[in-house]
């Protein structure tokens, strides 16, 4: 019976076993937690956006907003249709334009533009934004996500690559509005006219008849 | 002795399980558990185990691959023999575990179960739901259609509100950037590989827990579970009013799981397999996801909460609801059982219930979202043009044609995220009218810039006309007072 403060030979070897299996272990958890991780390592620093053609701008006529078809710049075999996405872009005029994410700003189901009424809408909680991607009503937070744009040759060209969400770069690109606008849009911006009285119906947005009474005045 | 007989002593020689498996058979348990009530934790062991093997048959022809797992699963519905109710099975099996494991649950918590020195099977018990849910939402996914497409788009921005780690736990949920191949790859050895093997483990850790502490006994008002005396008291039960729960108490736990059994495949003849839905192609934009009938009542709820407390309820929530079912066992683990002395908790059990079947119900219908094909549907009702004029027809284009109707209705037909306009006049003068068309508010947008002066001249002309009749439109007396003008529109034709 060996004295319990002596260490028994046996002993060490199995506490030297332990610690080597840990060592292993731990070795080994280096890669395999990259491994995991791998999809987060890699987009660090906006690592999955890129630039992506949405066609000529003369597909887009001025003061209509329109669906444009890209395909995502990263794709793997196994992804089919699903790298194929779809934004609604507005041309406001010449070569200013806005690129609405399709992905309602509230959980992301696809909104539908209706230039009739000249509204977004979400078709799962009711979520409603104007042309310009404001917030108009609904459970969403904020206005509609934005993709960066630019122009170059006559081809109008996003920065697109990942899934707009409100924690997505896509998100935090768009110029926000104060909080004070976001609600009843009524706050001036400069391609768009504020209701205060005459200067509402200046808009070239409307069809507006020049001298026309207006009805609560 | 019986060919039979000896390959059996031949095998137990070596496996020595029989004594044990007759031991856990024959185990005594206090008499008045026989019950129907106690049925419900082996009909979820049944439904499992149906799960299991239904979910290995269905991965002998589903390929994990977003390129082709629509096309498979629409083999398994159309070409391979049976494949549909296979996949039905599945379906269905899914829909009653859940519904099981919930009054599984309820029954636990309303007999008192979970107190001492049942704690932890109850803890165990909780992971055991957060696992089979974990498996519904999972499962759903797999289906991967326009449903679980949008189904993932809903989860990851859930999880993209989490702050700073938001959108890393996207791209980890994800496995990329965006709904991809590799999201449905994950998925799938989730819903195969990890969940599964952690349910295995859990569930056997769960009946070892009921084998050795033993079935709780029926609960009778007044007699209380004291921490120091309870085990005797029970083995004292057991004793003297026990008996072994093969087959005195087993046989109504065997009926009722072929019951539900039976009732599984029924439904699945019957009703058939869930989708798959159209291609889950982003590209398609005309469709109206919703989550499985289980998360209905999540779906509902995410309408009506108001935006300031929607990220907080959704962050928040789950966690203080998993701490609640964690910590219930610690916070009552000694005291009343019985349902009759305890009045609170049958209550919230109600209020719980009545919570979730009405925002299930509300989610059937989405009163909340706009009918986005009512602009191009029915026309305005003849009876609310009689006698109309020119100008009030005028305004019945408008109203057509800017999709009022998406969110109002009028002659039953229309939305119903706003309220019903077929008596509008009644509650709002042409003043009113006009603000709420030009401004919006309470929830409606503002068509300010989407409406010319005569639009909403020749809008509100008509809709100053929807009043019953008999009933007269609201007025604005002080308007009459100032200006002598009555402010309404009246019968003269010729205004």
């Amino acid at each position: 019976m060996p004295n319990e403060n002596t260490i028994s030979r046996r002993g060490l070897f199995m506490k030297v076993g332990i610690l080597f299996n840990g060592l292993v272990a731990t070795a080994l958890a280096v890669p395999v937690v990259g491994f995991l991780l791998s999809s987060i390592s890699r987009g660090r620093g906006n690592g999955y956006l890129s630039w992506v053609p949405l066609g000529p701008i003369k597909d887009f006529p001025e003061g209509e907003t329109r669906l444009a078809t890209f395909r995502n710049p990263f794709v793997t075999p196994t992804d089919g249709k699903t790298v194929d996405t779809v934004c609604w872009v507005r041309r406001v005029e010449g070569e200013q334009f806005q690129v609405f994410a399709i992905n309602c700003a509230h959980l992301g189901c696809p909104v539908r533009w209706f230039p009739q009424s000249g509204l977004f809408m979400c078709p799962c909680h009711g979520g409603a934004y104007y042309r310009d991607g404001s917030r108009a009503s609904g459970p969403p937070e904020r206005g509609l996500f934005e993709y960066p744009y630019k122009v170059q040759d006559g081809v109008i060209t996003i920065q697109a690559g990942e899934l707009p969400t409100p924690g997505s770069p896509t998100a935090s690109l768009l110029r926000e509005k104060p909080p004070c606008a976001a609600g009843n849009d009524l706050a001036p911006r400069n391609d768009l006219i504020s209701i205060d009285g005459s200067k509402l119906y200046a808009s070239r947005e409307t069809n507006a008849l020049p001298g026309e009474k207006k009805p609560w005045a | 002795m019986g060919l039979i007989a000896q390959v059996g002593q031949w095998f137990d020689r070596r496996l020595q399980l029989a004594a044990p498996i007759r031991e856990v058979a024959e185990h005594s348990v206090p008499r008045n558990t026989a019950s129907w009530f106690y049925v419900f934790g082996s009909a979820a062991l049944t439904v499992f185990i149906l799960q299991l093997v239904t979910g290995i048959l269905l991965a002998l022809i589903y390929v994990p691959s977003a390129s082709e797992a629509w096309s498979s699963l629409q083999a398994l519905n159309h070409d391979v023999a049976l494949g549909w109710f296979v996949r039905a099975i599945h379906g269905w099996g899914s829909n009653f575990m859940v519904a099981i494991v919930l009054i599984h649950m309820v029954q636990v918590f309303l007999f008192g179960a979970y107190k001492f020195p049942r704690e932890l099977t109850w803890i165990i018990g909780v992971f055991l739901l957060l696992m089979t849910l974990g498996m519904a939402f999972t499962g759903q996914v797999l289906r991967f259609d326009q449903d679980a497409y949008w189904g993932l788009g809903i989860g990851a921005s859930i999880a993209s509100r989490v702050p700073i780690a938001g959108p890393m736990i996207v791209k980890l949920i994800l496995g990329g950037p965006i709904i991809a191949g590799a999201t449905l790859s994950r998925f799938f050895a989730l819903h195969v590989f990890v969940i599964p093997g952690m349910l295995i483990g859990f569930v056997a850790l769960h009946l070892l827990m009921v084998i050795k502490l033993g079935i709780n006994e029926w609960p009778m008002p007044g007699r209380l579970v004291k921490k120091a005396t309870y085990e005797n008291e029970y083995h004292q039960l057991t004793r003297t009013d026990g008996a072994p729960f093969v087959p005195y108490a087993v046989w109504k736990d065997l009926f009722f799981a072929a019951f539900i059994l039976i009732a599984v495949a029924a439904c699945a003849v019957y009703f058939g397999p869930f989708g798959p839905t159209g291609r889950p192609d982003p590209t398609i934009i005309q469709t109206a996801p919703k989550p499985d009938y289980f998360f209905l009542w999540l779906y509902g709820l995410l309408s009506y909460l108001p935006p300031s407390m929607e990220t907080p309820a959704l962050l928040i929530g789950p966690v203080v609801a998993i701490a609640g079912l964690v910590l219930l066992p610690f916070l009552s683990g000694e005291g009343e059982k019985s349902w009759r002395r305890r009045p609170i908790a049958v209550l919230t059990v109600l209020l719980i219930a009545v919570t979730l079947g009405t925002l299930t119900h509300l989610a059937g219908f989405t009163p909340w979202s706009p009918h986005m094909n009512a602009w191009s549907g029915d026309p305005v009702p003849d009876k609310f043009l009689h006698g109309s004029t020119a100008l009030q027809r005028q305004g019945a284009l408008v109203f057509q044609g800017k999709q009022c109707r998406n969110c109002h209705s009028i002659g039953e037909s229309g939305g119903e995220r706003g309220p019903a306009l077929d008596s509008v006049a009644v509650r709002l003068t042409q003043d009113q009218l006009i603000r709420q068309v030009i401004q919006g508010g309470g929830n409606m947008p503002a068509y300010g810039k989407n409406l010319s002066p005569a639009e909403t001249t020749a809008l509100v002309a008509f809709l100053e006309t929807l009043h019953p009749a008999g009933q007269a439109p609201a007025r604005d007396a002080s308007r009459e007072i100032v200006t002598g003008d009555t402010g309404q529109k009246t019968a003269d034709p010729g205004q």
